[in-house]
């Protein structure tokens, strides 16, 4: 009852025309910034710091403005995943495997939509959860060590599987090509720059935005110059199908299950300092394919493979609040800049933080709600006027998406070394879409191939070399039982689904390449 | 506040202090201002260009605001480069930097560049190290620590917030020498992405003790969930942090500094360098500055100028000394 109370007064706080007016610019600026490719929530949040400054906001409509941003951006995030199969940022990338398909096959308005209704579900729950398990939900972050993460990141990647390709080779291919990508740099661990020759740029790794940008956006550009002037597919823009702007009724009743399991599954992983909203929407994904894919349809525009994963990432990004106010530590790149904002604001974040500075705690997790809701209201009415993008002719939109690759890149780093390494990704992304190698797993390997790796030498530095630390608790335990599960069960169960995968294959014409 | 009267009132001010005719006695003009901090937004570079070009700001010292660049990359070895390389003559710019940054230059970890192709302006504070334990560790000092480790070097393992060989480490490298262990090579360094993300750990129980800067403590020291057991500073720290010893008190001379400043292009103009010193110098000195160092639990340093310049020099020297004692360069 006191939490509730205590939120009352957020709301209080919260509810001012300045504020709300703040939480309204930070939903839809961050919903534009969520969508351009290139540009995601931390550099979303980064960009409007000096804003935040210059009109010399306090604390809490500062944090209002900026945490809406990173909502906003989080919703938006999904819209070129579903318009255009590029996604708008890393943790919208799982959303481009069915809601691209469900675009090409003309539902691309039930796919905003319901993505945006899953988002909602998703972020709704998370600081709810917030709200009430914040200080039990520490607890859980500090039950994972080292050995416990590397085996967290060891079940992500048993459960790729089969996930993103009908041929598992490619897809374990690409996946060691992301891991491959991952090794670059200065390995934290000795010192030691590896695969960096002498080329300082490369001494804090591959940016893995510049690497989504280059992998899908560039090379989908290279793939239109390729075609151009073969079938003339600009022509037929206006015959494009777009679907209905509001989902129907049963689909809502089919994705249910799925966004409450993706929500869950999103928010433990933002709640882990390390995990995040991209390993949220991976697994919910991953975990909602193991469980609901009956029929083989995942990966083909099936609603619910869109539900999952954005539930999932807008949960995490609740999540990622948790340990960011309770303990100081940022879960995600967002989060980090939220924190820097906060000591530039005098407020230091850690343990005390719901004690002494309550008012800014209550304010911002009320803004939230409003933020959710704002960007509820906002979405679906706008998904009519996004379908739109679908009827702009190619020789509009690929241009359009080039320049705002290139500007988005330069402005993360404002080095013109990391466009030469975005149209290298490009190239690649080009060849690999030519060999049916999906671009996925790539993504996933440099995201989380590196945290696994850190994970792994720190878990082996602390014990001195003793493969066992890494089974040492009943957490890990249980972890790799998942994770074996996962690795071992589809090949067994698959024999009997095997025929009906390969008819969905072949009948599979919305295959993205 | 409505938000119109809010934004009003920002912009009247930006008028304001963009029509102020400069009447400072310099012979340079400061013109359109830029503070580049060489990573991304949310570290202490970031943080130490934010807040004083903030200052700068508030105190009208600069017309307008300062824009802040981020240039990441490289451990700040691309902004460096970038500097050396293409801005060599910038009277407008100053650039980030920390004891990350002298350390790296002392391990030749920026390629191609030495500290010599800059000019170092000054510092604004540093942030003392600590060395400390979860609560309910059994050890409560720095020799019973650094015992331990002489005994049996497997039995510690200590948690930063920096890469191998980087200022979290060489802290207790430097500590660990002093206390006689033999070969500090043994002493067992986990390193993670930034000191919460170590302090977490040492609160999960996954190592035994913390290396870090009392910044990054201090919202765990408040809570009372860690145990500083020395502070690395010439004397007791003031504020929260007064209740610690100093390593030094311990009978251990170690002093840990991470400094925070500015270094600016190598070709700036003499009259643009004595600018910039008299302009950080009046941020240092000023009361809106000593209330952001004691709310960042920030520590005085006030070097400035060529003192600032021979401080820099002498731990690159001593930075490198010792990197070639544990074998990190050769």
């Amino acid at each position: 009852m006191e939490t509730l109370a205590a939120l009352g007064d957020g709301f209080w706080i919260a509810l001012t025309i300045q504020n709300l007016g703040l939480a309204l610019t930070g939903c839809f600026l961050g919903t534009i910034i969520g969508a351009l490719p290139g540009l995601g929530p931390s550099n979303g949040v980064a960009i409007l710091i000096p804003l935040a400054f210059s009109l010399g906001l306090p604390a809490t409509p500062a944090l209002i403005l900026l945490t809406s941003v990173y909502y906003g951006a989080m919703y938006g995030g999904r819209i070129s995943s579903i318009l255009l199969n590029i996604p708008g940022d890393e943790p919208a990338l799982m959303t481009t495997l069915d809601g691209y398909p469900m675009a090409r096959r003309g539902q691309a308005g039930e796919a905003l939509a319901i993505s945006g209704l899953a988002s909602f579900v998703g972020a709704f729950f998370a600081t709810w959860g917030l709200v009430f398990l914040a200080p039990q939900l520490v607890k859980l972050a500090l039950l994972f060590g080292p050995a416990e993460y590397f085996a967290l990141f060891t079940l992500a990647f048993a459960t790729l599987g089969g996930l993103t390709s009908r041929n598992q080779a490619k897809s374990a291919f690409a996946a060691a090509l992301g891991l491959g990508i991952a090794m670059i740099g200065v390995d934290g661990q000795t010192g030691v720059p590896r695969f960096t020759f002498g080329e300082v740029h490369f001494y804090d790794g591959i940016d893995f935005l510049v690497a989504i940008v280059g992998l899908f956006a560039i090379s989908e550009v290279f793939l239109f110059l390729e075609h151009r002037g073969e079938g003339d597919k600009g022509g037929d823009g206006s015959k494009v199908k777009l679907g209905r702007i509001v989902p129907p009724l049963a689909m809502i009743r089919q994705t249910t299950g799925s966004m409450t399991r993706g929500t869950l599954i999103g928010f433990v992983a933002g709640v882990l300092p390390g995990a995040g909203a991209s390993l949220g929407s991976f697994v919910a994904y991953s975990m909602e394919k193991r469980i609901a894919d009956r029929k083989g349809t995942f990966g083909t525009g099936d609603p619910r493979g869109v539900a999952a994963p954005e539930a999932g990432n807008n949960a995490a990004a609740g999540g990622a609040l948790v340990p960011m106010l309770a303990l100081g530590v940022p879960g995600s790149g967002t989060t980090a800049v939220l924190l820097a904002m906060l000591l530039a604001l005098n407020i230091t974040p850690g343990p005390l933080l719901f004690q002494q500075n309550p008012d800014v705690v209550w304010g911002l997790i009320a803004a939230l709600f409003i933020g959710n809701l704002m960007l509820l209201a906002m979405n679906l009415p706008l998904v009519g006027l996004f379908v739109r993008v679908l009827q702009i002719p190619p020789r509009f939109l690929m241009p359009a998406v080039a320049m705002i690759s290139f500007v988005g890149i330069y402005g993360i780093s404002g080095s013109t070394f990391d466009l030469k390494v975005m149209i290298a990704f490009g190239v690649m992304g080009w060849v690999l879409r030519k060999l049916d190698v999906p671009l996925v797993p790539v993504i996933l390997g440099v995201l989380l191939g590196d945290q696994m790796e850190k994970n792994l030498r720190r878990a082996m530095t602390i014990s001195d070399g003793d493969i066992w630390a890494l089974f040492a608790s009943p957490l890990s335990i249980t972890l790799w039982s998942l994770a074996i599960i996962g690795f071992v069960l589809p090949p067994l169960v698959g024999r009997y689904f095997r025929p009906k995968i390969a008819d969905t294959a072949k009948a599979e014409g919305a295959d993205p390449d | 506040m409505d938000i119109l009267v809010l934004t009003r009132r920002a912009l009247v001010a930006g008028a304001f202090v963009a029509a102020l005719p400069l009447a400072t006695a310099f012979a340079f003009e400061p013109g359109n201002t830029e503070c580049i901090a060489p990573a991304n937004p949310g570290g202490g570079w970031d943080f130490t260009c934010r807040q004083v070009g903030k200052t700068l700001q508030d105190l009208k010292i600069i017309p307008g605001t300062m824009q802040v660049t981020n240039l990441a990359g490289g451990g700040g070895g691309v902004a460096f480069a970038e500097v050396v390389n293409k801005r060599n003559a910038e009277n407008n710019l100053i650039v980030a930097a920390s004891s990350a940054t002298s350390t790296r230059l002392a391990q030749g970890a920026y390629p191609g560049n030495d500290m010599s192709q800059v000019r170092w302006l000054a510092s604004v504070g540093a942030d003392y190290g600590v060395i400390a334990v979860a609560k309910d560790s059994p050890i409560n000092t720095l020799p019973e620590l650094m015992e331990m480790i002489r005994k049996d070097p497997a039995s510690v393992a200590i948690a930063g917030g920096s890469a191998v060989g980087g200022w979290d480490h060489l802290k207790v490298l430097i500590a660990a020498k002093a206390a006689g262990v033999e070969d500090v090579r043994t002493v067992k360094y986990v390193a993670f992405d930034g000191g919460g993300e170590a302090v977490t750990q040492l609160l999960a129980g996954s190592v035994q003790a913390f290396t870090g800067d009392a910044s990054e403590a201090k919202g765990f020291v408040d809570s009372g969930d860690i145990k500083v057991i020395a502070v690395l500073a010439p004397e007791r720290l003031a504020g929260d942090f007064a209740a610690f010893p100093t390593a030094r008190e311990q009978g251990l001379d170690v002093i840990g500094a991470n400094w925070r400043g500015f270094y600016v292009p190598g070709g700036m103009s003499d009259e643009a360098y004595d600018f910039w010193v008299k302009a950080i110098g009046t941020v240092y000195d000023s009361a809106e500055w000593k209330s952001i160092m004691a709310a960042n639990g920030i520590a005085p340093l006030d070097l400035r100028g060529d003192d600032f310049q021979a401080f820099v020099k002498q731990s690159v020297d001593e930075i490198q000394a010792l990197s070639k004692e544990i074998g990190l360069i050769k």
